[in-house]
């Protein structure tokens, strides 16, 4: 085969030469010519989406569900800056995405050319690398490099920038080289370090591992040894929304997620801790609470890929850098070396006391026959489900979110995509769409609010065109829910803008996209409903109408520490001071 | 006392053992950043810093080598420790970036700057600039009946010092390069 092609044609070469099978894009202008050669090839299938943001959620919805790269493919202009929240999104969960943006041709840039974008500029505070292209002979090149670089150290999303007279001149195509970068993160952790957290966990009273999405960004290996540590220290596990799922739920260790919105007895465990061991989480703000008052007995443990996320939020007693697969087989190794030591009396003991709390049922509501309780919903969804190991769940953003945080039990890894980083709302049914490309018979279900769902509704197209049997379960309450909640604690119960007045008929809705509809307000129907739904071989939006003045618990107002937590609405009166008041 | 005050480590409002966190004393360090010479790479250095909130107090950049394709950049900033750790942290994980040193914790080192003064008076005045300049050995590189032009190089405070000096001699115009630095020994 000749090395000599054009610019279009070395991207598709190049993408083949990465593995790809999947793009997600919308062509344009300054695109055309890689269109023309997608066109002409039948290895990498193209995925039409109806907006560029739902091209870089559905990417990533492929990435999480695979821990394969995902790839966008979007013209220059509009087309770019359209997907500015999707990569900001996949940027802030480091998830691995490569965008491929058109440009203006190179002696247009700089003249306001029509639909030109300084698109480098624009994304470069929201990838972790991106590149212009002015020559050809350096594009597949580029191309390689930036799956090298989204896809190494912390994963995030990459983009490269190609003018189109780039894409119609001719160069030498170079195929993938093994490791020419500079660019090469540690992946083995110290081993004195490591060392040091196998001494603590060896004395700890009250062991705590706190676990986040580096987890699931490492690969299965590092659920399977976190499960063969967990399970052999006999330590109580929790996770942030992000690493749902890299612990199972029906493990014996597990103590439900942590955070804002998380379980009694994991933040209570949290707060309690006398060595908190942190895997792949970054201490988020959603997670600590009030800084000064976190955790404020332990010694703390913190392995994590990125260097600047030690010390950034907590100060760590032991930190360790590297790749938590390749850490955690070295502490496993080391722990078992020095003969599989624990303080097993206290640990139990320690272990009663998070029974104890958890006899606390936090999750506890009250239930309604007149009216669908949210939380029956995502029980009733749950148990309906649970059994199939092929069940992936996607989110939108709000309380739905946290409702399906709590109340859905995830048993394995990459089954479990949400925007937890940036919060997007519309993230969810794009994502979905993205899942379900990667796995055409799996069940796939986006969680969402009837608000987050219409910001990117149009992906019902893309779903029906390409006969995704995606399920769009919405809890509608009419509401802006979390906003409403807020509002309730926060702002003297003055509900500015946070409803909607005007929603559409879901059912009608879906039937005009070609989908099936689904209308369901009574908690008597709601199992016969969602059986409707599982049953139907092809994209199904429910139409959950829930309680429309539920909010969320528990919760940890801002600004307070773990254990200030609410359980529900009788301790919520002035629970957030001035201090507070200011965080979001 | 507001809650909005509370100081750190205060357990007036807190029912809690608050153990210290970071120190909120503020240092100035000075950073040499080997990055790729490439277009942009000066923005994703700069932006890093103005979009987390880091203070740049001087900064220069040039190539450094040529056939590499490298330039160094020296930043002087101010933070806490905790806050020049993330610096050092932030700056590593740029692609481009290829190295971080922090002159002012690996040991010791040498920092120097240019530095012109426009000086414009007559009589005295004039007499007392040139003597002045003498002192600090600032060279003069450009003259007129009623102005001079001086070069200076020398660490930031001595540069400084001759600005103060200057300024009642009718100084006009000042043009500093910012810092570079290099390590002490080999």
């Amino acid at each position: 085969m000749t090395r000599e092609m054009t610019g279009a044609k070395m991207v598709v070469q190049a993408l083949k030469d990465q593995g790809v099978d999947t793009v997600f894009g919308y062509p344009g202008g300054a695109v055309l010519p890689i269109y023309d050669e997608v066109f002409q090839q039948n290895d990498i299938r193209h995925i039409l989406v109806r907006h560029e943001q739902g091209a870089v959620h559905a990417a990533e919805g492929y990435a999480r569900s695979t821990g394969k790269p995902g790839v966008v493919l979007v013209t220059s202009g509009p087309g770019a800056t359209n997907a500015v929240t999707g990569i900001t999104d996949a940027l802030m969960d480091s998830i691995p995405l490569v965008v491929l943006t058109g440009q203006v041709p190179t002696f247009m840039i700089g003249s306001d050319a029509f639909q030109e974008a300084d698109t480098v500029g624009i994304t470069r505070a929201c990838t972790k690398h991106n590149w212009l292209v002015k020559d050809t002979t350096a594009l597949s090149g580029t191309i390689h490099e930036a799956f090298h670089v989204a896809t190494s150290g912390r994963p995030g999303p990459v983009l490269i920038d190609i003018p189109k007279d780039v894409q119609f001149a001719t160069g030498t195509y170079a195929p993938p080289k093994p490791a020419v970068s500079h660019y090469q993160p540690r992946v083995k952790g110290d081993i004195a370090s490591i060392t040091e957290l196998v001494e603590a966990m060896e004395t700890a009273k009250k062991p705590v591992f706190y676990t986040g999405g580096g987890v699931i960004n490492s690969g299965p290996a590092a659920s399977q040894l976190l499960r063969e540590l967990v399970d052999a220290t006999g330590f109580p596990i929790t996770s942030t929304l992000m690493g749902l799922g890299s612990y199972p739920a029906s493990g014996q260790n597990w103590m439900g997620m942590l955070g804002m919105h998380g379980l009694y007895e994991a933040n209570l465990a949290m707060h309690g801790c006398d060595l908190l061991i942190n895997i792949g989480a970054r201490f988020d703000d959603r997670i600590t609470g009030r800084i000064d008052a976190f955790s404020p007995n332990s010694i703390k443990a913190h392995i994590d890929i990125d260097p600047s996320s030690i010390n950034k939020v907590i100060k760590t007693d032991i930190p360790i850098v590297g790749d938590v697969a390749h850490v955690l087989e070295d502490v496993l190794k080391v722990w078992k070396s020095r003969g599989r030591k624990t303080d097993a009396a206290h640990v139990k003991a320690w272990r009663a006391q998070i029974d104890e709390w958890r006899g606390v049922k936090c999750l506890t509501y009250a239930g309604s026959d007149q009216a669908i309780k949210p939380q029956y919903a995502m029980e009733r969804l749950e148990a309906l489900t649970k059994d199939r190991k092929d069940r992936f769940i996607c989110t939108e953003v709000g309380q739905h979110q946290m409702w399906a945080a709590q109340f859905l039990g995830f048993e394995d890894p990459n089954h479990w995509m949400t925007s937890g980083g940036l919060g997007t709302m519309g993230y969810g049914t794009p994502a979905s769409i993205g899942v379900q490309i990667a796995h055409p018979d799996a069940l796939v279900i986006n969680v969402a609010g009837e608000a987050s769902w219409l910001m990117n509704m149009q992906e019902m197209g893309t779903a029906v065109q390409y006969r995704l049997p995606v399920k769009q379960f919405i809890l509608n309450n009419e509401r802006l829910g979390m906003v409403r909640q807020w509002q309730e604690l926060l702002h003297g119960e003055r509900y500015s803008h946070s409803w909607s007045e005007a929603l559409p008929d879901f059912v009608k809705l879906a039937e005009a996209f070609g989908a099936k509809g689904i209308y369901c307000d009574n908690p008597a129907d709601l199992d016969d409903a969602i059986a409707e739904m599982l049953a139907y071989d092809g994209p199904v939006i429910f139409d959950c109408v829930v309680e429309k003045h539920e909010n969320c618990f528990p919760m940890i107002p801002s600004g307070k520490a773990h254990n200030e937590m609410l359980l529900g609405e009788a301790e919520t009166q002035g629970v957030i001071d001035s201090k507070g008041s200011v965080l979001v | 006392m507001s809650p909005l005050h509370i100081q750190k480590g205060s357990t007036s409002h807190s029912a809690y053992n608050l153990r210290p966190t970071f120190s909120d004393v503020e240092e100035r360090h000075t950073l040499a950043v080997l990055v790729d010479n490439e277009a942009g790479v000066l923005a994703r250095v700069i932006g890093l810093f103005s979009g987390r909130g880091y203070n740049i107090e001087s900064l220069t950049v040039a190539e450094v080598d040529h056939t590499g394709h490298l330039s160094r950049i020296t930043i002087v900033t101010k933070g806490t420790p905790q806050v020049i750790a993330q610096i050092q942290a932030q700056l590593g994980r740029i692609v481009s970036v290829h190295d971080v040193h922090d002159l002012t914790t690996e040991g010791s080192s040498v920092e120097r700057e240019l530095a012109m003064f426009k000086v414009s008076g007559e009589g005295d005045r004039r007499v007392e600039a040139l003597r002045i300049a003498e002192i600090f050995r600032a060279n003069v590189v450009d003259s007129t009946l009623t102005s001079f032009v001086f070069e200076i190089t020398g660490a930031p405070e001595k540069i400084d010092a001759f600005a103060d000096l200057m300024r009642p001699l009718g100084l006009t115009e000042i043009a500093r390069t910012g810092v570079a630095a290099l390590m002490r020994g080999a």
